[in-house]
């Protein structure tokens, strides 16, 4: 090996090195721009009102209670529908149906999971919450509901995808061996494949809900965007205001440095560690299943 | 209870078969649930859309306060912005997925760095937005630019173009380096002639799908590089600009009056934007398992 290429190596292999750790950097510097610029809000406002139910920072209201209960409430509609009906179809994909279903209904997923979130909300905002109005009978179709019915549209791709990478995962044996000891496919399904395959599932439900909780553009357009503390499923029908869409509709319009400018940083931290929290947890799972799997292989 | 159906079960084949069948149909009537508003959602576009869709629609100017006339500003900005965050997402996506693929030990740095891949990919595309606005608008000082917004777009794409490059140079035998490695070439080049080469239609697929993602996003760019609108187009990359995505939401949400065939046709061109890439990335992720060598 010539100097040159001694060198080259040596070079190419430096950088690839830091790319590899850029990721953690990247990290690290979210955190730290999210940190300078959002915790200077707990000296300007007490936490005492930062958990007040009123959200009105024209007049220095700054109570976060209403933006969390609002992304709750969204969230947890959106689960509800979606966990079932992507859980259904991923199930439906990977062991019910035939072979030229699966290579159009893959695809026609993939697709739901291209779909801007904005042209989602602007076809919801135009022709998806007067039909909700007329058909509920509400005052307004600018609601939770709405929101997480949406919401639930673009959690079931993945959903779908990652239940179904887990079931495909599922050896055919096992399979085989519930089918020879006389149950029906659809037994085997429910109580070998599924159950095999659960800690993947769970982790596509806990990915699901992360892009749920982060999900911005659609949620602003058709929530209505009112800081109202939602108290229980009720007010699935209200409009409610999460905290991704106050950041959104109100970090254009504020001074930077002013202490509205630190609240909206702040609730970027909590969307932070709550992200962060579901999507360890949901690795974890995956992690640990990969760890016993190969115990019971070794 | 369950023992009295387990009973049943064990004794009635008949019961057995119909409870599957109707199982089959209730799997059957969900996956319904979840691709008719797909088929609804894009066919509903396109034809609301098709009529807005004209050579000066596309290639003109908005005018009469974006009521009338054409994308054009918005159609270049998203093109510039994915070209931008393309230029550096793309490389160092690439060297991180050759790191964790070739390079990287079983150690305790390497679970680290999976786990700010992890992280990165759930953090919120708002948040994204923040962190853009402090660190390359205001700390860094590039203000509401073109850059800004592409290197914001970029860090959250990485993640993106990390696992699926990973993956797939990961899929390239391990005999091929070893024979490569045999035969005299060192690490870099095995890597650059047999790997790479050997891996790029999977890294091209995962390149694609993170940079469609981008294109699409309009939380990042709402402080970052979005313009209301412009009468001109952007000269340099410090300039701010309009942007598909962002153009929809303004249209839609803040212009009263705004012609509804107008708003379908942005819609329209912004999803056929986003499902052509992906469509390039399908295929050429088929045609490359078509030819795969191994």
């Amino acid at each position: 090996m010539g100097k040159f290429q001694k060198i080259q190596e040596l070079f190419v292999s430096g950088l690839i090195k830091v790319s590899g750790y850029s990721a953690i950097i990247f990290v690290l510097l979210i955190l730290y721009f999210l940190l300078s610029e959002g915790l200077p809000a707990l000296k300007e406002v007490s936490v005492q009102s930062l958990l007040e139910t009123r959200w009105y920072p024209i007049e220095d209201f700054y109570g976060l209670l209403p933006l969390i209960g609002g992304s709750i409430i969204v969230t947890l509609g959106a689960t509800l529908i979606a966990v079932p009906i992507g859980i259904g179809t991923a199930v439906y994909i990977a062991e019910v149906s035939p072979r030229w279903a699966k290579e159009i209904l893959k695809p026609m997923v993939e697709v739901l999971a291209g779909i801007p979130s904005v042209v989602l909300g602007f076809l919801g905002i135009l022709a998806f919450t007067s039909l909700l109005r007329q058909s509920l009978d509400l005052p307004t179709g600018l609601t939770a509901l709405t929101g997480s019915i949406l919401l639930a549209l673009i959690s079931i791709p993945t959903i779908v995808s990652v239940s179904e990478d887990a079931l495909d995962a599922v050896p055919r044996s096992y399979r085989d061996a519930a089918v020879a000891l006389g149950a029906t496919e659809w037994e085997t399904i429910w109580k070998v494949t599924l159950p095999a395959a659960r800690s993947g599932v769970i982790t596509a439900v806990m990915l699901g809900i992360g892009r749920t909780i982060g999900e911005t553009m659609a949620v602003m357009m058709v929530t209505g965007n009112a800081p109202i503390l939602p108290t229980g499923l009720r007010d699935l029908f209200s409009p409610v205001r999460t905290m991704t869409a106050t950041i959104a509709a109100e970090m254009g319009e504020v001074a930077s440095g002013s202490t509205h400018y630190h609240i909206l940083f702040f609730i970027g931290i909590v969307l932070f560690l709550i992200s962060l929290i579901v999507n360890l947890t949901a690795s974890a799972v995956v992690f640990r299943q990969r760890k016993r799997s190969e115990r019971i292989l070794s | 209870m369950s023992t009295l159906t387990q009973k049943r079960t064990r004794k009635d084949p008949k019961f057995r078969h119909i409870t599957q069948q109707g199982g089959y149909l209730l799997l059957a009537l969900i996956t319904l649930i979840t691709i008719t508003p797909i088929i609804i959602i894009v066919s509903y576009i396109i034809r609301q859309g098709a009529s807005a869709i004209s050579l000066e629609f596309i290639f003109g100017f908005p005018t009469n306060g974006m009521k009338d006339g054409g994308i054009f500003p918005a159609i270049v900005g998203t093109i510039y912005l994915t070209v931008f965050t393309a230029i550096f997402a793309v490389p160092l996506g690439i060297g991180a997925a050759i790191y964790l693929s070739e390079y990287a030990p079983e150690n305790r740095w390497t679970r680290s760095i999976r786990i700010a891949i992890i992280n990165l990919a759930g953090i919120p595309s708002v948040v994204y937005g923040l962190f853009g606005l402090g660190l390359f608008v205001i700390f860094i000082n590039l203000g509401t630019s073109i850059l800004a917004g592409a290197l914001t777009l970029a860090i959250m794409t990485l993640p993106v173009i990390i696992s699926t490059s990973e993956e797939s140079l990961r899929s390239v035998p391990q005999s091929f380096r070893v024979v490569s490695i045999s035969l005299g070439a060192t690490k870099w080049q095995t890597i650059r002639r047999i790997v790479l080469p050997q891996s790029l239609p999977g890294v091209t697929t995962g390149v694609i799908l993170g940079l469609v993602r981008a294109a699409g996003e309009t939380a990042p760019i709402l402080f970052t590089v979005a313009a209301f609108y412009l009468p001109s187009l952007p000269t340099s990359p410090l300039d701010s600009t309009m942007a598909l995505p962002y153009h929809l939401f303004v249209i839609s949400t803040q212009v009263p009056g705004m012609p509804v065939e107008i708003q379908f046709g942005t819609a329209l061109v912004l999803l056929v934007f986003v499902l052509s890439m992906q469509l390039l990335a399908t295929l050429i992720r088929s045609r490359a398992r078509a030819k795969r060598l191994w």
